[in-house]
């Protein structure tokens, strides 16, 4: 049995999750091969290659591949797929775009945002919301899945693979091309990867307060910033801040979840975290029942306390 | 330009459903169901079109049992101009559903088709691409934006770490996500006039598709994780926790 895992990465280095979902990948059984296509991905592709329980990395050059647009990626990866069993990619933007659009080209139905492997053919997932969790199996002769990142541990460094480069001629642009992207440059740990989250919600009122009473606690946590909806939609933390069923799953050490009430649709995206701190001034508000550790007050006085108090 | 907007029939986002104790399924019995909140965004993006000039026709689909009529229905109160239920016992997957909307495609010749970019129930975020994988057609999910000129739709998508924008030639796939717009409410007027709006009736077999599932649910279980859910009283006492009882810091 082999499996082809999808690199996530940004042509120049390879992205956290690609190590992730080797680890799903890599329990399925049998070899796993990375793709990383891309354009000038040298780099990705040697990162690849050093990840313990790869066995090759095929390495995809072209123009159609710089910007990881699902019409060229999707059909090079359906041009590949002949020997794999499994098709694996982590369930990032580009890993969400571009899999169902190989899964309907090879007529299998995907399963998406796997959070365990019980065998070869079955695997768990969320439904409604992180509500219930569903075992499926997937009787397909070729199996396409996306793999929950915060949900496996990264796998570590310490292979040798061989990259061998392979013939892009199938990654076709198709009635789609790349106007710009607006990529925030982060100086914080990822969100979904990062041990410690602080998030705010609509408690906060502005954008200044949220960065004004978050980020001094986020920086001397090192943690990375969330958000939820209702914080992002009154235009207090950009969109990709946003946690929950529609937005980011974290799944940190520590989730601080700060003047946010507890919808089930942020509990979906951060109720895996290993210890919950909910701040509220409303003792009744749902996040403290999903909380380890509850402070009732206001956030406008407690979290600078907080900072100080570490 | 015609321009379909296919809506799916979902427990309602307020609702806390329960897993069947014998691990059956989710207990969907005397459960409120509503239109996926996606799709309402999707019906709002097209009915924008329209109001611009853009699009002359907007046609509602869905398939899934006779009750996701009403689903149609509300579509069509918010202002679509008619339904197509497509219907089906099974309960669908992603690539039977686009199968299915594939062929109604085929006879609707849309230039536009614009999605939810996930259902709430299932949370599979996978109709949309594979519909466009089966037509041969560009895609733009996660939209937050959709500008139409002549024949070229320039979108910008939330993606990881910010937005991107891609240009493409219609006909096209657009699915949506939260910030697209935010979708009106349906006036009592409107709510009237759509119930003699037409809904035309199609089975599976009519389209020449097969709905039956793919996968198999072995089962579906609770999440774990209990939690303490200690009370704590001053800032120094949470520190103290998360140092020494919970070891996070
Ligand atoms: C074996 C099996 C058993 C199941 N049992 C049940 C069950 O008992 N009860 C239950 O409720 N579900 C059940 N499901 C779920 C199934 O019915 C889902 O509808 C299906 O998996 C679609 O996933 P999704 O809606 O998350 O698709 P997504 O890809 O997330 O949907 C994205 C978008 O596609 C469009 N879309 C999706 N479905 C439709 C539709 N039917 N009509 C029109 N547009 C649509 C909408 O625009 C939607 O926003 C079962 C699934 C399987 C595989
Ligand atoms: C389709 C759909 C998808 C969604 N997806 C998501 C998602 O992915 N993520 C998400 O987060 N939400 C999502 N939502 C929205 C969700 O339902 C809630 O509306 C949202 O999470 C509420 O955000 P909030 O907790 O910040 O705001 P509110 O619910 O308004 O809560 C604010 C809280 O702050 C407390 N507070 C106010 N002032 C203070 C103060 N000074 N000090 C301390 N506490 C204070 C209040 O007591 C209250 O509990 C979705 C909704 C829909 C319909």
């Amino acid at each position: 049995m082999t499996t082809l895992l999808i690199a996530e990465h940004d042509n120049g280095s390879l992205k956290e999750p690609t190590a992730r979902a080797l680890t799903a990948a890599l329990a399925i059984g049998g070899d796993v091969q990375v793709l990383v296509a891309g354009k000038d991905c040298g780099a990705a592709a040697a990162e690849a290659a050093r990840l313990a329980g790869v066995t090759k990395v095929l390495h995809a050059e072209s123009d159609a591949l710089a910007h990881q647009l699902a019409e060229p990626l999707a059909a090079l990866i359906v041009a590949l797929a002949a020997p794999y069993d499994a098709i694996v990619a982590a369930a990032t933007s580009t890993g969400k775009n571009t899999m169902p659009r190989v899964a309907a080209l090879l007529d299998v139905m995907q399963v998406s945002d796997v959070t365990g492997v019980v065998a070869a053919d079955t695997f768990e997932r969320p439904i409604y919301a992180g509500n219930a969790i569903e075992t499926v199996q997937s009787p397909e002769a070729k199996r396409v899945l996306t793999v929950r990142s915060s949900a496996f541990k990264a796998a570590e460094a310490g292979g040798a693979a061989a990259v061998e480069p392979v013939d892009a001629a199938a990654a076709v642009a198709a009635g789609s091309a790349f106007v710009g992207a607006e990529i925030a440059r982060l100086e914080r740990p990822e969100l979904t990867s990062a041990r410690i989250v602080v998030s705010g919600g609509r408690a906060f009122q502005s954008a200044e307060n949220f960065r004004k009473y978050l980020e001094p606690l986020a920086d001397k946590l090192g943690a990375a910033i969330g958000a939820s909806r209702a914080a992002v939609d009154a235009g207090y933390a950009p969109n990709d801040y946003q946690v929950g069923q529609t937005g980011k799953v974290v799944a940190p050490d520590l989730y601080i979840a700060c003047g946010i009430s507890g919808a089930i649709q942020h509990l979906a995206g951060m109720k895996d975290a290993k210890v919950i701190v909910a701040i509220n001034k409303d003792p009744d508000a749902p996040i403290f029942q999903v909380a380890d550790y509850g402070l009732v007050g206001d956030v406008f006085t407690l979290l600078p306390e907080f900072e100080k108090a570490l | 330009m015609k321009v379909l907007v296919p809506v799916k029939r979902v427990v309602d986002f307020n609702v806390k459903v329960r897993v069947r104790p014998d691990g059956s399924g989710v207990d969907l019995q005397n459960v409120k169901m509503a239109m996926n909140p996606f799709d309402e965004i999707a019906v709002e993006e097209a009915l924008r079109l329209r109001e611009a000039g853009k699009a002359s026709e907007i046609v509602v689909v869905s398939v899934g049992p006779a009750q996701a009529a009403e689903t149609i229905r509300t579509g069509l109160a918010m202002g679509a101009d008619r339904g197509i239920l497509v219907k089906s016992d099974f309960s669908t997957e992603p690539l039977g559903v686009a199968k299915a909307l594939r062929a109604v495609v085929e006879a609707e010749q849309p230039r536009l088709v614009i999605l939810g970019k996930q259902a709430i129930d299932d949370d599979c975020n996978q109709t949309g691409q594979m519909l466009a994988a089966l037509l041969g057609w560009p895609q733009a999910t996660f939209a937050s934006k959709l500008v139409i000129e002549g024949d070229a739709a320039t979108v910008t998508r939330e993606v990881d770490g910010g937005h991107e924008t891609l240009a493409l030639t219609l006909p096209a796939i657009v699915t949506t996500d939260l910030r697209l717009n935010e979708p009106r409410y349906a006036s009592l007027p409107n709510i009237m006039k759509a119930k003699k709006k037409p809904i035309d009736e199609k089975t599976p077999e009519e389209l020449g598709v097969d709905l039956t599932p793919r996968l198999k649910v072995l089962k579906v279980v609770e999440p774990k994780g209990q939690r303490s859910g200690t009370r704590v009283a001053t800032v120094a006492e949470l520190v103290d926790k998360l140092k020494n009882e919970a070891q996070v810091l």
